[in-house]
Parts: C-alpha cells; sequence; structure tokens
C-alpha cells in the first residue's frame, strides 16, 4: 500500500471515478497495462459469440485496442445468440458489425476490424506483430492453429485457444516458456511473516521496553500489550526452561498456549484479556520458522535465475539478488507488514515502525546485490527501485508459469502427450474428471480438419475419440503407467455421452455458455495482460450440465 | 428446420437454440418430450429479474438470447459512473436515469420478441399476489437483507397444496474475482437463510478503538465517519455519493492519522470504507450471470439436468484469484433455520453480558445479521424497538446481564423491521 498521501483537495479524475470498482483490484499499474494492450480475436468458421462476449467484458474495463477478424457476413441465425448484431447488421460484415456494437460501450477503447479470413491474413508474415494477446475460436483450421502458435511463442505472444459448443467450453492457454508473476495477490490473511522465532535487536528491544515488566502494569496496559510482544516475551520466557530452544512441536506449542494463557488477566469487568486471547489464537498460525513456498522455491532454483546474463529479463535479475539473500540469510527479505492487534496506538505505531524499518533494510540489502549484477554484467539500463521493492514485499509468493504447446487434434494421426500422458490417463480414470470431454472436443476438431462445413457424424468422432483413448493408454504404459488391470469402460461410456451431446448440438453455441466461457476467459486475460494474479496453467473445461470446471495441465 | 420436431421455419433465428430444444441428449429425462411444447413453455414463461446492475444486465441479455420473452424487472437505482465499467446496457448519457428502465429498454431494442417490463422501486414494495405470476426468479442483488427478504417471501408463499406456488429462486453474487450461483426450491432444498453464514459480515472496529486508540488508517475514517460528522455536523444527513461530504470525511481522518502517525489514508480508501465498496467487474458478473441464466433455461426446458434438484448439488462456488477453481455442493438444508425450518437455532452466549451488547452481537454473528431486533421470550418483553411507549418501558433491560433476564436454554423470538418473520434462538449459556 502506498504511503505518500494525495494533497488534500486532490479528488478522483473521471477515469478513476469510472473504474473505481476495478482499480481495487489491480491498481493503476494493472489499468496501464490493460490500456496498453491490443488484443486480437480471431474467428474463422462458427457463430463465434464465445471470444465476442469475451472482448465485452475487456471492453469495458478499458483495454487500449482490441481487433476482431471474420471473414462471415450476418445471418438471421447469429441475431438469436449474439448479442452485438441488430436487425441492421443482417447481410452486412459480422467482424463490422461486432466491432461497432462493442466500442460503443466504452469511448476509451479503440476497436478494429478485418472482415477476411486469417487464412488470408497470415500470408503476410508480420501479421501478428502488433497484438499483445490473441484469442482463437474453434473450429479453425489445424494448420492456421499452428502457424499461430508457431509465431506467437517466438514472440512470447500468449494465445487462448476456445470451444463452446452447447453446454460445454473448453480454453487451453499457450503462455511464454517462462511467465513469472510477482504480484499474485495471496489472501493476505495467510502471508503474514512475523519472525517470531527470529527477533532481531530492535523487535527484542521493544519487548524488553513494554512487556518486561507485564505484571506491574495496570490493568490498561496489561490489556494493551500488542500480541507480538506478548508472544515474543513468553518465547523467552519458554527457552529459559527449554535449553534455548522454542516450542517443537504440536504439543509443546499447545504448552505454551496454556503458558500464554496464564498469563491473562480474568479479574476485570470483561473476564479475559482481547491481546491475550489475539496471542493465543496466533501461537500454532505464527510459530514456525520462514519457509519458501514451493513456487517460490521453483523460482530461485529455475535455470533463467542461476544463470544471469547481459540480457536476462529484470525479473530474473531481482530474483537472483533474492536468491542470494535467501541463501545468506536462510529467510526471504522481510514484508514489513504488520496486521492490527489490540494495542495503543503509540505502541502499535512503534511495532510497524520496526517491522517497516527491518524491511526497508532487507530491501536495500537487495537492491545493492541487484545493482552489483547490473555492474558485472555490464547491463546498460538499471531495474526500477520500485520493481525491486515490491518483489521483496511479495517474495515468498512469486509464481513460475512454465508455458507449453497445447494440443493441435488436426488429423488422424492424434496428438502427442508427452511426459503429461502418466497424468491425463490418471485423469481419464477418475469418474469425476472432465477430461472425456475434452477428449471429445479433439475429435471434433479432427472431423473439422476435414470438412468444417459437413454435420457431425457420431460414428467418426466414436471412431476419432477411441483412438484417441487408445493412443494414450500406449503413451501412458511407455511412460511407465501399469495399464493392466486398468477398466476404462466408465470412461468410455462418458467419452460417448459427450459425443452424444456434442452432436445434439453440431457446433451451436449456447449463449448462456459462451457468456460464462467469455467472463471466465476475460479474467484469464486480464490476469495475463497484468501480470497480477494467478492464470491456468494451461487448460480449462466447463461443463454446463453439471456446473462444474476442472484445470488439467496438459 | 421444418423436420425437426414441427418447428417451422419462422424461428430461423433460433437454429442453434432449436437443435437443444427439439433433440434429447444423453443426459434429458426418458420422459421428456423435445420440440413445440418445450418451446412454447420457454415462450410463454414469466420470469421476475431483481437487480438491473452489474448481474441484472447481463442476466437480461441471457435470458433474452435464450428464449425467455416474458420477463420482467426490479430495481430501485438509478445510474451512476462508476457503474459504467461493467453495467453494460448503459452509457454516460444515461447516469441520473433508472436502471430497470433504461435496461429494459435497451435488451427490448436489441432482441426483437422480447418483452421486458421495468418496476423502478423496491421489491418490498411488491406484495405476495405479485411475486406468485412468476414461474421463476432471479436475484442479482448485492445487499444480502433484500436477499433474506425475497428468500422469506418465497418459501412463505409456498403451499402445499398447490405446486405451482413453489417459485425456484435463482442466486448470484459476486466480489472481485469470486462468486457463486445458487438454486433454491422454497421448502424443498436449502434456502438463503439457511447459507446465510456464508456471507458473514465484517468484523465492526470497537468504538472505543475508534474514538482513543486508532492504529490503522480505517479507524481514522471510520472515527470522522461515526463520531467527527455527528459531532461537528449534526443535523447534515450523511450522503455518501456527494463529494463534498466524502471530501470532508478524507481530510478529518487525514488529520487523525496525522495526529497518531497512521500512513494510508486516500480519498479512494475513504470511500471504500464509507460507502463499504465491494471491487467488481465485468468478467465475474459475466460468469456468475450466465450460470443463473444457464440453470434458469435447464429448469424452464428440461433439456439438461439442473442445479437444485433435492439431494443434489445446488450451489456452484467460484474462485478465480488463483487459476480457477469451482466447488459446485449440495448445501444441506437446516433444521433450525428460522425461515424454513421449525426448530429454534442455538445460540451461545456470554450471561455475563447486558442484553445491549447482545443485541450488538446479533448485528455481527453470522447466523442472525439483525440490524434492529425487538426481543420477547414467551413470558416477558425483553426490548421493543417500537412504538415509543414499549421502547421506553423496555429500555431499562438493556442495560441489565442476561442472566438476569432469561434462563440457559430459554427460547427467545426476535424480530426486525428488515424482515416479515420471527427468528427464533434458544440461548445457551457460554460460561456456566
Amino acid at each position: 500500500m502506498a504511503d505518500s498521501t494525495p494533497p488534500p483537495l486532490h479528488g478522483p479524475s473521471s477515469k478513476e471515478k469510472k473504474y473505481d470498482r476495478q482499480l481495487r483490484l489491480w491498481a493503476a499499474s494493472g489499468q496501464q497495462a490493460l490500456e496498453d494492450s491490443h488484443v486480437l480475436l480471431v474467428n474463422s468458421a462458427g457463430p463465434g459469440v464465445v471470444g465476442v462476449e469475451t472482448l465485452k467484458n475487456l471492453v469495458l474495463p478499458g483495454i487500449g485496442h482490441f481487433t476482431i477478424v471474420d471473414p462471415a457476413t450476418v445471418s438471421e441465425d447469429d441475431l438469436g445468440v449474439n448479442f452485438f448484431l441488430d436487425e441492421e447488421s443482417l447481410g452486412q460484415s459480422r467482424a463490422k458489425r461486432c466491432y461497432e456494437l462493442l466500442e460503443e460501450l466504452n469511448p476509451d477503447v479503440e476497436g478494429h476490424y478485418i472482415a477476411e479470413s486469417i487464412e488470408n491474413l497470415l500470408e503476410k508474415p508480420d501479421f501478428l506483430s502488433p497484438y499483445t494477446l490473441i484469442l482463437l475460436v474453434a473450429p479453425i483450421p489445424a494448420r492456421l492453429i499452428d502457424i499461430i502458435c508457431r509465431t506467437a511463442h517466438q514472440t512470447g505472444t500468449p494465445v487462448f485457444y476456445i470451444h463452446s459448443v452447447g453446454f460445454y467450453a473448453h480454453f487451453s492457454l499457450l503462455l511464454p516458456s517462462a511467465f513469472p508473476i510477482v504480484d499474485t495477490h495471496p489472501d493476505p490473511a495467510s502471508t503474514t511473516d512475523l519472525r517470531l522465532l527470529e527477533p532481531w535487536p530492535e523487535l527484542s528491544a521493544l519487548v524488553e521496553e513494554k512487556a518486561r515488566n507485564l505484571d506491574n502494569l495496570s490493568d490498561y496496559e496489561h490489556g494493551h500489550v500488542p500480541y507480538v510482544l506478548l508472544l515474543l516475551y513468553y518465547l523467552e520466557r519458554w527457552k529459559k526452561e527449554h535449553n534455548g530452544q522454542v516450542p517443537q512441536n504440536y504439543k509443546q506449542k499447545s504448552e505454551f498456549r496454556e503458558l500464554v494463557r496464564k498469563g491473562a488477566r480474568t479479574n476485570n469487568p470483561e473476564g479475559g484479556e482481547e491481546n491475550f486471547d489475539e496471542a493465543i489464537g496466533a501461537v500454532l498460525k505464527s510459530l514456525h520458522p520462514s519457509k519458501l513456498s514451493s513456487a517460490a522455491m521453483e523460482v530461485f532454483e529455475a535455470e533463467e535465475c542461476q544463470n544471469i546474463t547481459k540480457d536476462s529479463q529484470t525479473f530474473w535479475v531481482i530474483a537472483a539478488a533474492i536468491r542470494k539473500f535467501y541463501l545468506d540469510h536462510k529467510a526471504t527479505p522481510l514484508p514489513g507488514a504488520v496486521p492490527d492487534m489490540k494495542a495503543q496506538s503509540a505502541d502499535y505505531i512503534k511495532l510497524q515502525n520496526v517491522y517497516k524499518t527491518r524491511a526497508r533494510a532487507d530491501f536495500h540489502e537487495v537492491l545493492q546485490t541487484v545493482r552489483t549484477i547490473e555492474k558485472n554484467l555490464g547491463r546498460t539500463t538499471s531495474v526500477d527501485e520500485k520493481e525491486v521493492e515490491a518483489f521483496c514485499k511479495g517474495a515468498a509468493f512469486v509464481k513460475l508459469i512454465r508455458g507449453r504447446p497445447f494440443h493441435i487434434a488436426g488429423s488422424k494421426a492424434g496428438i502427442n502427450w508427452g511426459h503429461r500422458a502418466k497424468f491425463a490417463y490418471q485423469a481419464l480414470q477418475d469418474p469425476s474428471s472432465l477430461l472425456p470431454m475434452y477428449l471429445g472436443l479433439l475429435a471434433v476438431d479432427t472431423y473439422h480438419a476435414e470438412s468444417v462445413d459437413k454435420p457431425l457424424d457420431e460414428s467418426s468422432l466414436l471412431s476419432y475419440t477411441s483412438s484417441l483413448v487408445d493412443n494414450l493408454e500406449r503413451e501412458a504404459a511407455a511412460a511407465g503407467s501399469s495399464t493392466q488391470d486398468v477398466d476404462l469402460t466408465e470412461a468410455k461410456t462418458q467419452v460417448s455421452q459427450v459425443v452424444q451431446e456434442l452432436i445434439r448440438h453440431d457446433g451451436a453455441e449456447l449463449h448462456n455458455i459462451s457468456a460464462l466461457a467469455g467472463g471466465m476467459i476475460a479474467q484469464e486475460v486480464i490476469k495475463v495482460i497484468t501480470r497480477q494474479y494467478i492464470p491456468i496453467d494451461n487448460t480449462c473445461l466447463f461443463d454446463g450440465i453439471g456446473s462444474r470446471s476442472s484445470v488439467l495441465r496438459l | 428446420m421444418s423436420e425437426m420436431n414441427g418447428v417451422t421455419t419462422s424461428r430461423q433465428r433460433w437454429k442453434y437454440l432449436d437443435r437443444v430444444l427439439s433433440r434429447p441428449g444423453p443426459f434429458t429425462d426418458e420422459d421428456w418430450v423435445p420440440g413445440e411444447e418445450v418451446i412454447s413453455f420457454l415462450e410463454s414463461a414469466k420470469v421476475l429479474v431483481i437487480g438491473a446492475g452489474g448481474l441484472g444486465c447481463e442476466i437480461l441479455k441471457n435470458l433474452a438470447l435464450s428464449g425467455f420473452k416474458d420477463i420482467h424487472v426490479i430495481d430501485m437505482d438509478t445510474i451512476d459512473v462508476s457503474n459504467l465499467n461493467r453495467q453494460f446496457l448503459f452509457r454516460q448519457s444515461d447516469v441520473g436515469k433508472p436502471k430497470a428502465e433504461v435496461a429494459a429498454r435497451f435488451v427490448e431494442r436489441r432482441v426483437k420478441g422480447v418483452k421486458i417490463t421495468p418496476y423502478c422501486g423496491r421489491i418490498q414494495d411488491k406484495d405476495e399476489d405479485y411475486y406468485m405470476q412468476f414461474n421463476m426468479i432471479i436475484c442479482g442483488l448485492d445487499s444480502i437483507e433484500a436477499r433474506r427478504w425475497i428468500n422469506a417471501m418465497l418459501v412463505g408463499m409456498v403451499d402445499m397444496e398447490n405446486p405451482e406456488s413453489m417459485k425456484p429462486l435463482i442466486d448470484g453474487g459476486t466480489e472481485g474475482f469470486k462468486g457463486q450461483a445458487r438454486v433454491i426450491l422454497p421448502t424443498m432444498t436449502s434456502c438463503f437463510e439457511c447459507q446465510l453464514d456464508m456471507h458473514a459480515p465484517r468484523a465492526a472496529v470497537p468504538l472505543c478503538t475508534l474514538a482513543t486508540i486508532p492504529r490503522q488508517p480505517q479507524h481514522c475514517i471510520e472515527w470522522a465517519h461515526i463520531i467527527a460528522w455527528e459531532e461537528e455536523r449534526k443535523g447534515d444527513i450523511l450522503d455518501n455519493d456527494d463529494p463534498e461530504h466524502i471530501t470532508w470525511l478524507y481530510q478529518k481522518a487525514l488529520a487523525r492519522a496525522k495526529e497518531f502517525n497512521i500512513s494510508g489514508v486516500t480519498y479512494s480508501l475513504t470511500q471504500g470504507v464509507v460507502k463499504n465498496i465491494i471491487p467488481a467487474i465485468a468478467s465475474t458478473n459475466a460468469i456468475i450471470a450466465a450460470s443463473c441464466c444457464n440453470e434458469a433455461f435447464k429448469i424452464a426446458t428440461n433439456t439438461n439436468p439442473y442445479l437444485g434438484v433435492p439431494e443434489t448439488a445446488n450451489y456452484m462456488m467460484y474462485s478465480g484469484d488463483d487459476s480457477i477453481y469451482t466447488y459446485t455442493f449440495e448445501h444441506q438444508r437446516k433444521e433450525d433455520c428460522p425461515v424454513c425450518g421449525n426448530l429454534a437455532k442455538d445460540l451461545e452466549i456470554n450471561a455475563r453480558w447486558t442484553l445491549q451488547e447482545f443485541i450488538d452481537s446479533l448485528a455481527e454473528r453470522a447466523e442472525a445479521q439483525l440490524k434492529k431486533p425487538t426481543l420477547r421470550t414467551e413470558k416477558s418483553s425483553l426490548y421493543y424497538q417500537s412504538p415509543p411507549a414499549l421502547e421506553e418501558a423496555t429500555r431499562p433491560n438493556l442495560r441489565k446481564k442476561l442472566f438476569d433476564l432469561v434462563s440457559d436454554g430459554e427460547e427467545i423470538a426476535v424480530s426486525d423491521p428488515a424482515f416479515q418473520i420471527d427468528f427464533k434462538f434458544r440461548l445457551l449459556f457460554r460460561d456456566k
């Protein structure tokens, strides 16, 4: 949270007023990232509603630009499913009319449209280069998906590949091979880091000052000693009786809790003390050494973090500096935030300042390392201090997503499950998994690779799904899964039910499902563009029959 | 399309929708007859949408494009500039106009053949006869109180002799990247009141903290809001939407923060605390509203199983902060639900509390959330909010300890002007 207070008369700007409810989620920095972005929607065949609904949810919060590619002209049946078309749109370009009716939602957004097929457009080699992020909606020829993904992967442009058919929706996300996030917005309750087991001299001095004479304090003072200081005080007492050891296990922590409980005064009108209640409540949560989350560990162990070069992204430079800090101190930089607690104002502020000062010192040490790295490698630009500070505050919760190509089911040859074969095979055996839906949609893609116009045909789809299942089983077996006693009858029944449901809709979109998927995809787009919160990795399925979703790494 | 169960070409516009209405699927009921009858029910069904805000705008669009033709919408609010980042049926030039009216006209213009009847006012203005005309009700509200009111109304309307009196209630709610959609079949499934503890109110900061020992920027703002305004501008009614009022509070809070060396008071935070602002974005509303309408569509057409069938899932929780996570489950009915159950709800209390302290706690307890309660036991009146004579007569009780007023395990009845029903609680002494 920014400490600088604006001049007293500074009211919100008109933009701050309009975007108030979202700035509370992603702040001005996230908003700026949205405004700098240009999202490309590629509709090819099919009704194309899901992409338009996604764009609606991005135009409203104010992305900078969007472009719709769609070769279709508006027909009567579009009007029953697409809200961004009207009577006068009939016979006009669908890209143009959707662009017009979307753009009027927000005067700050600039829209564009291209009423051509993506196939023609891709002949221009740098066609994709203006775009920050690409939305590809099925059905679209596999060959084109492949071209787009290859190009995008080279430039680090995220791509969403989307299905919305009847009650089913799916999207997969292709991210760059390293997609790090600093501002993951973890739950504030889970991020409190008080370092009670490793107090530093200034903190111990404050304990000495405020809690040493606990027994001689007036009732008012006694009931207002901040719980952090109470815990530190009783920890010292405990250590004296336990060879300098802090409580080690659940049993000892429970005993320690009793020790604290006995310290509370109960002969007052309230029959207890709130600060002691807070201390007792915090024992199990706060008495553990600072530990790195597995997500953060992954960042510090990444090759990019261990081999910084002149051209490394700033994220990795800071990560390397924090890694050094971690190796030197066995802890990440102190975030410095102190939760609210029962205390007198001045005491609380004093405590807060002890934590803040320590956090500043840790940050400066990291910054120093960053500058040394920059100098040693001869980097020409220096990392912004604010970026280093933000990283220090969230160091324990940073996250790295390794983007990987999603499956493109173009031909009858099937797909390559790679090192996810065992996982996918496991998922197939779980009756609550949505993997059968995924297989059904891949089969539809295979079918469309031959003809987009022919109605879906049950026997073709079933033969594609059964070869997908066989193929998966073979790969899983090759990777070491036991397939001997596995009974896939239920999975196969589920797959065939999915196929029947897909045939029932024959490529039709239901507005509700496309609106729902459009909301999910827009949330993910916002997370990817702002680099805040954590996007999916890498495939999401939604089943509108049972109202459930599942995210699978495939 | 004429070959599909007699659906004629005049439905060309509904080509995609008609596929699901005219063909059975692997999960449809064996007895389900697709086609004309389903379509004609969908077209004649009367649906009430409560709220024309972030969720409501989405719901109206979705229902219109799901084939519903007779939609009603209630909303008491007018359009504010901060609505425009998500309430997509409104434009800058609509600011100040009633939401229900503008939303209804927009969707009617865009989707030919749908009739949307707006009512600009409070849900409490309408009576049982009004609510009885609908086939189902979809709620897109942020007010817990209004949702409890409509829930109690619909549960109260159920007449076991008349199946038509049971109106499915589909309710959606969002906050930031999170939300929930649920289906309530009044008296058959868990109701909104059974689920009230899923919406625990934020704990209020004790007055003495605000008055004497503030520690957080929020404490300074609450002090300006609750104490300074009352002392210095008594008589002025605080209007949360008046920028002069917010600026005044902001400056007061800022000065107090400076006095106590507290940092972090901003205009935006002041607004957030005073108006209790919940972050809201278009995408989350889209997800939750569409989920509600998907259930409404399935209920109206039986094209697939829906949430809310007794003994099956009735609640979908959505969370988008960290990847995407949904949890779809059956929320169980509660026998001691004050609205749809028969038993009094157990409430653990500290017998040394005064009645006043107990009353204050009722506002905050997740399972009660009653702000202006009138309380009585079977034998005596504990406290009456009105009429004035009774209030005065019972006021001395406020300072008495609970153990002087009630016995351990005694049942009390609580009423509140915000609700039509009595809440029954059995008081259990915590420290005996």
